[in-house]
Parts: structure tokens; C-alpha cells; sequence
């Protein structure tokens, strides 16, 4: 597995979080999109389990460390998206843009979820309403268009950076057919 | 093999993050600075872009704008230096009525500037986080207000940092008066609704308590926290709760909370 890959996912949820943070969508949608779940999705199905758990860790706690969020809550739930798609991964078509929508859809569905539910059985009183209800739509769907983006992005990262892999001709010599005159 | 490998990642991660979440409070805290530590080159590019952004468009703005807008400010100036003369003289005779009643006098407000420089990231908390810190002499709990009014209370401080624990969020509790003939009391609790930050609950008010839109709302200074008399906002509507016992007021905040650029911290 090329480390590189690993490197820039973790460089690109760093950046994500700050991003979150710097320049946030509430004001306009009134939700913040969360760009970690979208990259769950694309490192699960680029990367290992390894990348999986680094990112999660390490997205998690960077989202928590600029956060009001207890730290540490965000790394389970993000974890726990990477590992159902990765043990899945086979059986999924991540060329195909609709099914990338929808896995991006779906992890930004869970995500938030999860995460109040961690928050509410520690004892703690996040603020929601019936107003989180929209927050919530805004960020699955948000998620969702993200997360094509998100491989397109890295794919052209890695067409700058890496060689690309030679593809094989289907010619081979030894079964050409000589033909006669005749 | 490869399942095993999946489940002791699996395990890693579980433990990892029972470890984290149970960390001691201060330890936890200090995590938090450390990693957030990490941004501050970001923070560094990000407000280096935006002043350049910012001196591109005042090298864009058309002289005559910049003459009329000196002007605007010129009188506006003049205006509050009278009005400031107006404010001293009465300060000195609220002193001297103080003295010679034997009250207590005020201690003058010194106040910080701060920008904004981060927002909350995640949907269900209402913080920012400002650019002063335990360096500027900044702790827990101090006030933090704009002009217009009241913003919330300074909550976790590192060095360079601080965040700001805004009004509407359940950890920021305020003392607040209604400025009615009963002069009402009650407890700014939390948002009022989740999609307009400009709207917080006003708790625990009599049931008799004679409100009407538009009265006017300001600190209590009971809490021990916010000093009295910096506005809040205006009553909005209310209603009986708590099968009548109580009544709740909706009340619409004087300071633009998302619109916040720059703040003061206030150091009573």
C-alpha cells in the first residue's frame, strides 16, 4: 500500500476540519457541512484499514480539538462508517458517481447521528430541535455531493503526483495470425 | 488472516477512544490546546489572506467614497465626544451621590478587543474562538459583548486562544432583568430555536411577571458572572409553562451572533 495516499488523506481531513471552521456554511444553509464522513468514504474505499482507523483518529480529534465536542467523540462513529464500507468494499462500484453519492449521503447521514447519540449517553446536553432535523438533511446531502468531488480531487492529486500504471495491450505476438496471400 | 487484522483494528480504535474519552478533565484540556496548536500556522494564513483581501478592497474603493465616509465619521465623532462629555459629568455625580450615601462605587469596565477567528465546527454547540488568550490575561467566565450587546462568556483559554461560549448554548447561562415596571427576573437558559441564533429562552420569570413585546431585557448581574446592565436583547413573545408555575419568554438578542467579527472581552 503506497504511504503517500495515506499521507495526503490525513493532510486533506487536517485541512477539512480547518475549512469547517475558517469558512462554514451555517450562515448561508443554516448547517455546517461536515467534510470528514466524505473522506471516510473515499479512504475506505482507496485505502486500508489502517488508513481507515488513521484518519478517523486523527480527523476525529483534530474536528474535537476545535470543537466544543468532548475529545474523542468523533473518532468511533467515523471509524465505525470506514469499517462497514471497507468490510463491504468489494461489492460496491467506487468508479460509479451515484453509488459515491450515496455512500457519501449515507455516511453523513450516520455520522452526526452517532455522534449525539455518544453525546447523550455520556451525560452531556448538546443543543437540537426541531431545527437539527434540517441541520441534519443539509448535511447528508451536502456529504453526499462532497464526496464525488472528493475523489475527483484525488485523483487528480494522484495523476500529478504519481506515475500512472502502464496498461497492457491485448496484442501479443506469439498469437498473430501470418496470413498467406491466400 | 485479513479478518483478524480488521478486528484487532477494530479493537485498537475502541480502546483508543475509551482511553481519550476518559482522560482527566485537565489533562483532556491540554490535549485539546496542543492540537489545536497545530492550526496555528492556518490561523497565521488565513488572517494574512483576509487582510490582504481587505487592503485590496480599500485600494479599490473610489476616493469620493473614502471623503464621504470620512466625513460620516467626522460628525459622528463630534457627536459621541459630546455625548461622552454629557456621560462623564453624570458618572462624576453618580460618584459623588455614591460617596455621600456611602454605596458602593463601580469599578470603571476595561475591555480587550478580540477578533474571530474560528467558528464551532460541529451543528450542535454555539461557540467561536477569539485571538487572545492566557498571554492577554484572558480566563474563564469573562464577559464578552459588542456594542450592540451581550455575546456570552469566555470559556476554554489556552495560551493564545480562547473560545467564546456564545448565548443559546446550554453551558452559558445568564441573570437577566426585564426592564418592566416589575423589573422581572429570570434566567437566559438556551437558544430558542436551532436554526436562528438571534432567539434564546428567558426562563424561570414569575407567573405574574408583566411582560410585553418589546420591553427591553438586559444582565441582572445576580449570576456573579456578567455585571449588571449590558443588554441582551428585546422580549419577542411568552407563555405560561410548568402547568403555570413559571412563565418563559422568547427574547431576540441585541448582538448579531453570526455575524460576529470582532468582539470585546470585558475584564469587570
Amino acid at each position: 500500500m503506497n504511504p503517500i495516499n495515506t499521507i495526503l488523506i490525513l493532510l486533506a481531513a487536517f485541512v477539512a476540519v480547518f475549512l469547517q471552521a475558517a469558512c462554514g456554511t451555517r450562515g448561508s444553509l443554516g448547517a455546517q457541512i461536515d467534510l470528514l464522513p466524505a473522506l471516510v468514504v473515499y479512504a475506505s474505499l482507496t485505502g486500508g484499514l489502517t488508513t481507515v482507523a488513521l484518519l478517523a483518529v486523527g480527523g476525529g480529534l483534530a474536528f474535537d480539538a476545535l470543537s466544543a465536542n468532548p475529545l474523542g467523540i468523533s473518532m468511533l462513529p467515523l471509524f465505525g462508517i470506514g469499517f462497514l464500507i471497507h468490510r463491504q468494499r468489494e461489492f460496491i462500484l467506487r468508479d460509479q458517481l451515484f453509488a459515491q453519492f450515496i455512500l457519501g449521503l449515507a455516511a453523513s447521514a450516520a455520522a452526526p447521528l452517532l455522534t449525539l447519540l455518544l453525546l447523550f449517553t455520556g451525560g452531556h446536553a448538546p443543543f437540537v430541535g426541531w431545527g437539527t432535523l434540517w441541520q441534519w438533511l443539509v448535511m447528508s446531502l451536502g456529504g453526499g455531493l462532497v464526496t464525488p468531488v472528493m475523489f475527483r480531487l484525488f485523483a487528480f492529486i494522484r495523476g500529478a503526483f504519481f506515475y500512472r500504471p502502464l496498461t497492457e495491450t491485448s496484442f501479443r505476438p506469439d498469437r498473430q495470425i501470418r496470413r498467406g496471400r491466400f | 488472516m485479513f479478518k483478524k487484522k480488521q478486528y484487532v483494528v477494530l479493537g485498537a480504535v475502541l480502546v483508543l477512544t475509551l482511553i481519550v474519552l476518559n482522560l482527566p478533565g485537565g489533562l483532556t484540556a491540554r490535549l485539546k490546546q496542543a492540537l489545536g496548536g497545530l492550526y496555528l500556522p492556518l490561523f497565521g494564513a488565513a488572517s494574512a489572506t483576509g487582510q490582504l483581501g481587505k487592503n485590496a478592497a480599500a485600494n479599490l474603493t473610489p476616493r469620493n467614497e473614502l471623503v464621504r465616509q470620512n466625513e460620516v465619521f467626522r460628525r459622528e465623532n463630534a457627536e459621541l465626544r459630546l455625548r461622552l462629555l454629557q456621560a462623564e459629568a453624570a458618572t462624576r455625580e453618580n460618584a459623588r451621590l455614591h460617596q455621600l450615601l456611602g454605596w458602593q462605587t463601580r469599578a470603571p469596565w476595561k475591555l480587550k478587543l478580540a477578533n474571530v477567528v474560528l467558528r464551532e465546527p460541529a451543528n450542535w454547540w454555539r461557540t467561536v474562538q477569539i485571538d487572545l488568550g492566557r498571554r492577554d490575561g484572558l480566563r474563564e467566565n469573562l464577559p464578552v459583548l459588542t456594542p450592540d450587546g451581550l455575546v456570552g462568556r469566555i470559556g476554554a483559554v489556552s495560551l493564545t486562544r480562547a473560545q467564546v461560549i456564545l448565548l443559546g448554548d446550554p453551558a452559558c447561562r445568564a441573570a437577566a432583568l426585564v426592564q418592566n415596571p416589575a423589573r422581572d427576573q429570570g434566567i437566559i437558559n438556551a437558544g430558542a430555536a436551532v436554526l436562528d441564533p438571534s432567539l434564546v429562552n428567558l426562563g424561570f420569570l414569575s407567573r405574574n411577571a408583566i411582560l410585553a413585546p418589546g420591553q427591553n431585557v438586559v444582565t441582572s448581574g445576580q449570576g456573579g458572572i456578567f455585571p449588571a446592565g449590558i443588554p441582551l436583547g428585546t422580549i419577542v413573545d411568552f407563555r405560561a409553562v410548568e402547568f403555570g408555575l413559571y412563565t418563559e419568554a422568547r427574547v431576540k438578542l441585541a448582538a448579531n451572533l453570526s455575524a460576529l467579527e470582532e468582539v470585546w472581552v470585558l475584564f469587570p
